[in-house]
């Protein structure tokens, strides 16, 4: 039997309770409302690849990435941690040591009340990784030179640096548990251009050194096709299409995929007309019947505004779109 | 922080350029300096029963046509030095007013931090217990517990429970302001991305509320229980008029003020004004200085 992957997810899914407070329900008479955030997400990341999941603005990829290191319990379904569910391996320091995670907003990750050498140590005193406080310091200030600061920058608040360098210490303390595992929610969305380019290095060549596995989160198609082995689409707390990434992106099948494709501005085609993507993204709320994408795909018909599309293996990648199954957007509908 | 860090900090940068808050801070000093100094500083020890002799009762302050100048403050009806009395007044005010303010800040930091961070029910119930302590005047709290203990504890123990009783009663009735204060800014704090790097490596909720949430939300608080400082002192000085407060074997401000109260129509307004005087100029001080930390700490008036 070939070894399980670093991390699977089975048929996850994820609501939050959006409800009114009690009293104000009852006087107003409204029932609860839950709004499914994840629905029925599947997907695994072998040992030392990376899995981008690119969506819009409250797709669930946040959620998705919450769910994989166990800070949300999944409604239903189940993430596996090397072939273990992720819940029960969280009791045990040793699993818990093994996954981190680096966060999107650089200004909110690191407590502005602590100095940075605690913040990176704090993984390391709290599995206690080393004996005495003299080698905590000491492999505090090697993980500060890995991300490229300096061992003395230790002494400073987070205040006292830029963007790019608080996102390189979120790194640090993400590293410092000797994780194997990184979820990156959107680690670059909050840089400049030119420092995301850095950090985005910084990661790949980290993840070369120690065979790090990740889970990418990005709105970024760029990003994400830099960083990513494998490729997620989501579209309103779904996967819409899953697989190699240069597959996907030298030939995307789902209409939604070749619609955010079609929006990265491009220099050999200068003034070539894009077509913009009508409509908003429903209230997850309230999610459209069928597929969930109809409102704004122009592929639907009949039975995708009734029937939920299933992943389908299309082609080597997996898909799920009735259009593309039906082979109805190969006449070049969307070029 | 270190030495330096502090003095350059813009808390102290702000402080060197108001001169109310340097001339409330210099007062304040003065006053709790001879308060808690006062069996050292103070020429007369009032408690001391020996020493009095009526022959000197009565005497008018300093510059008087009769006065000694060791009676700076005149003296009262048992001839009692009054200078003395109010320093070791200050002492017993000063004494309950920080305690108390230690009791409220302990009990509304850990009953905010706990209704903010876990929210639902425990918060629902703790800040509710909250409002319905908040609709009645704290000066009504204190007197419904001390009038508890007063009717609980056997008569032998009432002289000598009777300070913590009022620091107890005075520091319950100032908690929920606090509590509230901590609580929401608990609320902005608990959902904010380095708490969620604190649980994702599973420290726990008690860790994650006292080491990263509370050092976050203590500016707020530091402005409270400054003002509170004052609040207590008064409502202190109250229960003493009132003749509910401490009882006369260990004078306070307030008990000062009732006691000269009875000769203020006969003359002898002295022993009566010098007391307020200082109790006014003790809770203006602080209170001037906790508007000013507020201002100092808000970062929208700078």
């Amino acid at each position: 039997m070939a070894d399980p992957p670093m991390v699977e997810a089975v048929g996850v899914t994820h609501e939050f309770d959006v409800s009114l407070p009690p009293l104000r329900r009852m006087l107003s008479r409204e029932p609860r409302r839950f709004l499914r955030a994840v629905n029925d997400v599947s997907f695994s990341i072998a040992r030392g690849t990376t899995l981008g999941l690119v969506g819009e603005s409250g797709c669930g990829k946040s959620t998705v990435a919450r769910l994989s290191v166990g800070l949300y319990t999944p409604k239903s379904g189940e993430v596996r941690f090397e072939g273990q569910n992720l819940a029960e391996a969280r009791r045990h320091g040793g699993a818990r040591r093994q996954m981190n995670m680096i966060f999107q907003d650089p200004y909110a990750s690191l407590n502005p009340r602590w100095r940075v050498s605690d913040i990176v140590a704090e993984p390391v005193r709290m599995y206690g990784l080393e004996k005495n406080e003299s080698s905590v310091r000491r492999r505090v200030e090697m993980y500060l030179t890995q991300v490229g600061l300096v061992p003395s920058d230790g002494d400073k608040y987070p205040h006292e640096f830029s963007g790019g360098q608080r996102q390189r210490v979120s790194i640090a303390r993400a590293l410092s548990s000797e994780p194997e595992f990184l979820v990156c929610d959107e680690p670059t969305s909050a840089l400049d251009v030119s420092v995301q380019a850095q950090i985005l290095n910084l990661m790949r060549d980290l993840q070369r050194r120690l065979g790090l596995t990740y889970l990418f989160i990005s709105h970024n198609m760029a990003v994400v096709r830099h960083m990513s082995d494998q490729l997620g689409v989501m579209y309103l707390g779904r996967i819409v299409e899953l697989g190699d990434a240069e597959t996907i992106f030298q030939r995307p099948r789902h209409p939604y995929t070749r619609l955010l494709l079609d929006a990265i501005p491009d220099l050999d085609h200068i003034g070539r007309a894009r077509t913009p993507v009508g409509g908003d993204v429903p209230s997850p709320i309230a999610p459209p019947p069928g597929c969930a994408f109809h409102p704004r795909c122009p592929l639907a018909n009949a039975r995708c505004r009734e029937e939920v599309p299933a992943l389908v293996d299309v082609g080597g990648t997996r898909v799920a779109c009735h259009a593309v199954v039906e082979e109805r957007g190969s006449d070049g509908a969307l070029g | 922080m270190s030495g330096r860090a502090f003095l350059d900090s813009d808390v102290v940068h702000a402080f060197r350029q108001s001169p109310a808050a340097i001339a409330s801070a210099f007062v304040a000093l003065v006053l709790i300096l001879s308060g808690v100094l006062a069996p050292w500083l103070a020429p007369h020890d009032p408690t001391d029963l020996a020493t009095l002799s009526l022959l000197d009762s009565f005497k008018p302050p300093w510059p008087a046509a009769k006065a000694e100048w060791v009676n700076l403050f005149g003296t009262d009806s048992q001839g009692r030095d009054m200078l003395s009395a109010i320093m070791y007044g200050m002492r017993v005010s000063l004494l309950v007013g920080f305690c108390s303010v230690a009791i409220a800040v302990t009990l509304g930091i850990l009953i905010g931090l706990t209704a903010g961070y876990l929210g639902g029910a425990p918060d629902t119930i703790l800040m509710r217990i909250a409002d319905v302590q908040l609709t009645f005047p704290a000066i009504l709290t204190a007197l419904m517990i001390n009038g508890i203990a007063g009717a609980a504890l056997p008569r032998t123990m009432r002289d000598s429970m009777q300070v913590p009783v009022i620091i107890l009663s005075i520091g319950i009735s100032l908690w929920p302001g606090i509590a509230r204060t901590v609580r929401g800014s608990t609320l902005v704090e608990r959902d904010k991305e380095y708490v969620l790097a604190a649980r994702v490596i599973g420290a726990t909720s008690w860790r994650i509320m006292l080491r990263h949430v509370l050092p976050n939300v203590l500016g707020p608080v530091l402005v409270l229980a400054t003002l509170g400082l004052g609040l207590a002192v008064l409502t202190e000085a109250t229960l003493s008029f009132l003749g509910v407060g401490l009882p006369p074997t260990r004078p306070s401000l307030g008990t000062l003020i009732r006691y000269g109260n009875d000769f203020l129509f006969s003359g002898q307004w002295w022993v009566t004004i010098f007391p307020g005087i200082t109790l006014v100029l003790m809770v203006l001080s602080i209170n001037l200085l906790g508007d000013w930390l507020r201002d100092a700490l808000n970062p929208r008036l700078r």
